[in-house]
């Protein structure tokens, strides 16, 4: 049996519904359990001292005084953690040529960024673990600080890991077709520069562990703001020498993660390396500077770019150079490299075109680790393309909806291959564009911009399109040797009463992963969604998975509980069937009942199945399967991911007096296949715009030449804020992916992926009239003013 | 990181406040609203103070009509002078800026003595005071005195105000007839410290002019102020540029600043109706 999604009449009809959350009331009532309410018997506390020098050799750490104090239990140096904890290094095998040194839980021989964990002190209390940091004395000798990324691998600059003999981590280029033939003779060429700010996730809950090891059983027990627990488990175990089996990694209540909880940080490693020496529960618990400082970082990369075209508008090809800046190591087991090989994959996404050449330089400096934040590479590559094929419109008089019509890949134009090598199983650009137009009255808006035009207003209008990478297969990790799990399972158990519990690897972070897969169980069952406790993020029980990354939990994490609901109802039904002496296939569960499935006429409530299962199987045939629990796994394998499309837009008002930026209104219309809960999309689609909207006008880490972090706190790391935000119209276009019967694919990144550049062609269409245009975000009022000439550059 | 003080003690007078910062042997430091000083310690801007904690104090609070100045208690908060009627109509200046600073929690704590006695430069109400010819009634171990805003703030967050004496109240002339007030400022987001702004009071047709954000310390603009008296609003715009000496920081820079400072003056002007 099928799931007759078109029919929204159908029995059990959740999928695709608006449902409340299960955990909201709980968190509203502020009964939520983050990793800071957990208090163990004997719990102590651990700060670090953190590296002042962005680059600095350490000559002598003299702790004796830290030591002395009553409320000081213990002081670890990074030679002391080697001992019980091994290294690590953030690569992948099918990189090719990637180099990155091995790090440490604690600084050992140098630091190499400000804010790198150096020495670890434990105390009874946050505060007395502090008092002992400050009173550590490290000798620092101040190495020369690398933090140019175009200069980076010049001979003259300083090379951060000797042993590599040059600052270069990873180079990439990918190419297809005679870019340098077809940019020689088209039409018409443009060219533009580049910069992405680098910036931060800024998550609610900053990142906190609490580690506990029971020597006597041999058993590590890690409680921890994380979206892969699994993925921490097996990288524990293994650094930590113990059997995975021996290491349970629990997370519980997550306050936001965006990709910045998907990391090994040495911090939360050392962390449970001391409670492994201590045989006691530690807790690390990081405030708003240490996340700062020791957070990923992400973005930060500067780019040239040039599309050629041919008399018709018609676009031959894009050739980009891109660079990034990644901190002095390889983030673990991700690495670092991922977000350029990401820009070099995603250049012109959605559009038609044969010759393609994108390359990646990917170099260290001493700075803090960038890596995987939420849409990683996509903001860079699709404000790369998008700022691209607006220019190119500018210059040969098109409007940027009619440039993107003629190029826009057909929506019967697959399954194809795109020049970048992208394999597409079904997008729907053009019925998106036709659906943005539609929502925001395009026509209308151009001409009350050319109204307001004559008043001195300067309005502009921006478009982005783009496609999202989700649903990965281990082609992005696993094929590398990474032990990252792109499957994903689930267990679905019906208890005696007829209410269900599913445990799932897919995490909640906040975006309702638990409301999803109750819906889905529920209609898989054929029970109510309140029916359904859902379980996560505990490795001693739930089924092995890779958690939250890349947009997978609805698309493989919803998969797997589907099947594995299905096959309980299959179970029940078959049990049902020997009861009532019917053929299993007549019947069907609705709504917690079993019925014939032709009339719909009531036959026996789940209750009573459970009870006779449960309770009295002896009177059920011998031999019977009854195994009201069950478990499926999923994994994509047609395609190495389900790409999804969208396409944004902005309407913004710039003032040219003070340059300041008012986001009038958001658009968005994304396709990521079947919706599963329409609330919970278009309210992840207006998370990510935020997220965005901060990339282009706000959010900026900023260091000066020497490497120090200038900016550490809220109020001077600009984050969007309410105020600011425009209203956002969200559309859908519902292309599902055929890979799997649920059909969806992800949906947690297309806000983020395309607001910037929405934004970024919505002031430059605001002020080409006024002359200059601006490409290097954030697009703060004062590099608008300074692009518009009102006053020196 | 947590906050590290040495002591905390509730004052139940301003008598005994001094007495509780005499006490405390040079570590001692007042506490009121706390929306900058606690934010500090909790950045371990500072360590092992003694806070003298003032805000029980009966009278540092409430507003009160003096002869021809209204006189705001220091603990006033700035929830309370966005909402009071005798600062609206005899100091509409103040109850414009209230609103302009930060955001409800913190209006709902912060205090107009807190806020003058820290002296941001980039805050609302020590320009404000400038610009009103406001007076200052300090109380300390060797008892009272009065000092006037424009010799109070003395650079980045110094003051005239000795350590162990108290900000007591602010005393404001009141708003002559036809009077009137402006504040206009630039932020980046609702809330934050402005890049730029300035605060206008035109008294009959004498104009005093506040800046903030575009100095180490709120600035009284005579150049500009000069001009607007004559009602030459592109003189005043011109002159505002050497009224001011920003800052470059993260934000902005100092040229960006002082080119918002006049681009704030005309939209005052404007809004004031100053003649060209």
């Amino acid at each position: 049996m099928t799931i007759r999604f078109e029919d929204p009449n159908r029995p059990n009809s959740y999928i695709g519904r608006t449902v409340p959350r299960p955990n909201a009331g709980r968190l509203v009532k502020g009964r939520g359990r983050y990793v800071d309410d957990i208090l163990l018997p004997r719990m102590v506390h651990v700060a670090f001292v953190r590296s002042p020098y962005a680059h600095a050799r350490i000559a002598a750490i003299e702790t004796s005084q830290a030591k002395s104090l009553s409320g000081v239990l213990a002081v670890f140096t990074g030679r002391d953690l080697a001992e019980v904890c091994t290294p690590w290094e953030g690569r992948l095998a099918h990189l090719e040529g990637m180099k990155t040194p091995p790090q440490h839980p604690l600084a050992v021989e140098r630091a190499c960024w400000v804010g790198e964990p150096v020495v670890a002190v434990v105390g009874r209390t946050r505060a007395d673990a502090e008092e002992g940091a400050a009173m550590v004395e490290i000798e620092f000798e101040a190495l020369p600080a690398v933090t140019d990324i175009r200069t980076a691998l010049d001979p003259e600059t300083p090379v951060i890991h000797e042993a590599f003999g040059d600052n270069l981590c990873f180079r990439k280029t990918n190419e297809k077709g005679e870019v340098d033939r077809i940019f020689a003779e088209a039409h018409t060429v443009v060219e533009e520069s580049f910069k992405t700010a680098r910036h931060t996730g800024v998550t609610l809950e900053p990142r906190v562990i609490l580690a506990d090891w029971s020597e006597a059983e041999g058993e590590m027990t890690v409680h921890v703001s994380n979206q892969a627990p699994h993925m921490l488990q097996v990288l524990l175990a293994s650094h930590l020498g113990i059997p995975e089996s021996g290491v349970r990694v629990i997370c519980g209540d997550v306050g936001g993660s965006f990709g910045v909880k998907v990391h090994v940080y040495p911090d939360e490693v050392a962390t449970a390396a001391i409670a492994k020496i201590l045989g006691r529960p530690v807790k690390f618990s990081s405030d708003r500077l240490e996340a700062f400082t020791s957070d990923i970082h992400a973005r930060d990369h500067e780019a040239t770019g040039r599309i050629a075209l041919d008399e018709t508008g018609r676009i031959l090809a894009f050739d980009v150079d891109d660079w990034t800046g990644i901190g002095p190591y390889s983030i673990y087991p991700r690495t670092s490299a991922v977000e350029g090989l990401q820009v070099t994959n995603l250049i012109g996404g959605p559009y038609e075109f044969d010759h393609y050449r994108c390359r990646t330089s990917v170099v260290f400096q001493n700075k803090g680790i960038c890596a995987q934040y939420r849409a990683v590479g996509h903001p860079v590559a699709v404000a790369i393309t998008e700022g691209l094929v607006d220019k190119a419109a500018a210059q040969m008089g098109l409007d940027p909806v009619e440039i993107r019509r003629r190029n826009l890949i057909r929506d019967d134009a697959y399954p194809r291959t795109t020049a970048a090598g992208l394999k597409l199983e079904a997008l729907s650009h053009h019925k998106s564009l036709d659906a943005l137009i539609e929502a925001m009255d395009y026509e209308a808006l151009r001409s009350e911009q050319a109204s307001l035009r004559e008043k001195g207003v300067h309005r502009g209008i921006g478009i982005a399109s783009f496609i999202e990478l989700t649903n990965p297969s281990p082609f992005m990790y696993g094929i590398g040797g990474a032990r990252i799990s792109a499957q994903d399972g689930c267990t679905v158990r019906m208890d005696p009463d007829g209410s269900v519990v599913a445990l799932t690897g897919v995490t909640e972070q906040g975006q309702g992963t638990e409301a999803i897969t109750a819906q889905i169980v529920a209609e898989a069952v054929g029970v109510s969604p309140g029916m359904v406790r859902i379980v996560t993020g505990d490795t001693r029980v739930t089924p092995f998975g890779g958690g939250t990354w890349a947009s997978r939990g609805a698309g493989i994490g919803g998969e797997a509980a589907l099947q594995a609901g299905r096959a309980v109802r299959g179970q029940v039904l078959a049990v049902a069937a020997a009861m009532l002496q019917a053929n299993a296939k007549d019947l069907d569960i609705r709504d917690g009942i079993v019925v014939d499935a032709g009339t719909g006429a009531e036959r026996m409530p789940l209750a009573e199945i459970g009870r006779i299962v449960y309770f009295r199987g002896d009177t059920l045939p011998k031999g019977l399967p009854r195994e009201l629990m069950q478990t499926r796994h999923f994994l994509t394998s047609d395609y190495p991911y389900a790409f999804t499309n969208g396409v944004q837009a902005s309407y913004v008002e710039v003032d040219a007096e003070t340059g300041f930026v008012k986001l009038l209104k958001h658009w968005c219309v994304e396709d990521c296949g079947r919706i599963i809960n329409p609330l919970l999309v278009d309210e992840q689609i207006r998370g990510g715009i935020v997220q965005g909207l901060g990339a282009a006008l706000f959010e900026e880490i900023c260091y000066d030449e020497a490497g120090q972090l200038l900016n550490g706190t809220m109020a001077d790391y600009l984050v969007p804020m309410s105020g600011e935000m425009p209203d956002m119209i969200i559309r859908h276009v519902e292309t599902p992916t055929a890979e799997s019967e649920l059909g969806a694919k992800g949906a947690g990144e297309a806000g983020t992926a395309g607001a910037p550049a929405a934004v970024m062609n919505a002031i430059n269409d605001a002020i080409r009239p006024l002359g200059g245009s601006v490409t290097h975000m954030p697009f703060t009022p004062e590099r608008v003013l300074r692009a518009i000439g009102a006053i020196g550059k | 990181m947590k906050a590290s003080i040495g002591g905390y003690a509730r004052a139940r007078s301003i008598e005994h406040a001094l007495s509780l910062f005499a006490e405390a042997d040079g570590a001692g430091r007042y506490l009121a609203g706390g929306q900058s000083l606690v934010a500090a310690l909790n950045l371990g801007a500072s360590a092992g103070d003694m806070l003298v904690d003032i805000s029980g104090i009966e009278a540092l609070r409430g507003v009160r009509i003096e002869g021809d100045r209204l006189v705001i208690g220091a603990l006033t908060r700035h929830s309370e002078i966005e909402r009071n009627d005798l600062v609206a109509r005899h100091v509409p200046l103040l109850a414009k800026a209230a609103p302009l600073i930060a955001h409800d929690a913190i209006r709902n704590r912060g205090t107009i003595g807190g806020s003058l006695s820290h002296a941001d430069p980039a805050a609302e109400y020590p320009a404000c005071a400038v610009a009103l010819d406001a007076i200052f009634n300090l109380e300390g171990p060797n008892g009272r005195r009065d000092v006037a805003a424009s010799e109070f703030f003395k650079g980045l967050f110094e003051t005239d105000r000795a350590e162990d004496e108290i900000l007591t109240a602010v005393s404001v002339p009141v708003a002559q007839a036809g009077e009137r007030h402006a504040i206009l400022e630039l932020t980046r987001r609702s809330g934050d410290y402005a890049l730029a702004g300035l605060a206008i009071v035109v008294r009959g047709d004498r104009h005093r002019i506040g800046a903030f954000g575009l100095g180490d310390r709120p600035l009284l603009c005579e150049g500009a102020m000069a001009a607007l008296d004559r009602g030459d609003v592109d003189a005043a715009a011109t002159a505002i540029a050497d009224d001011v000496d920003p800052m470059s920081d993260i934000q902005a820079s100092a040229d960006y600043r002082r080119h918002l400072a006049g681009v704030v003056l005309r939209r005052l002007a404007a809004e004031l109706g100053v003649a060209r």
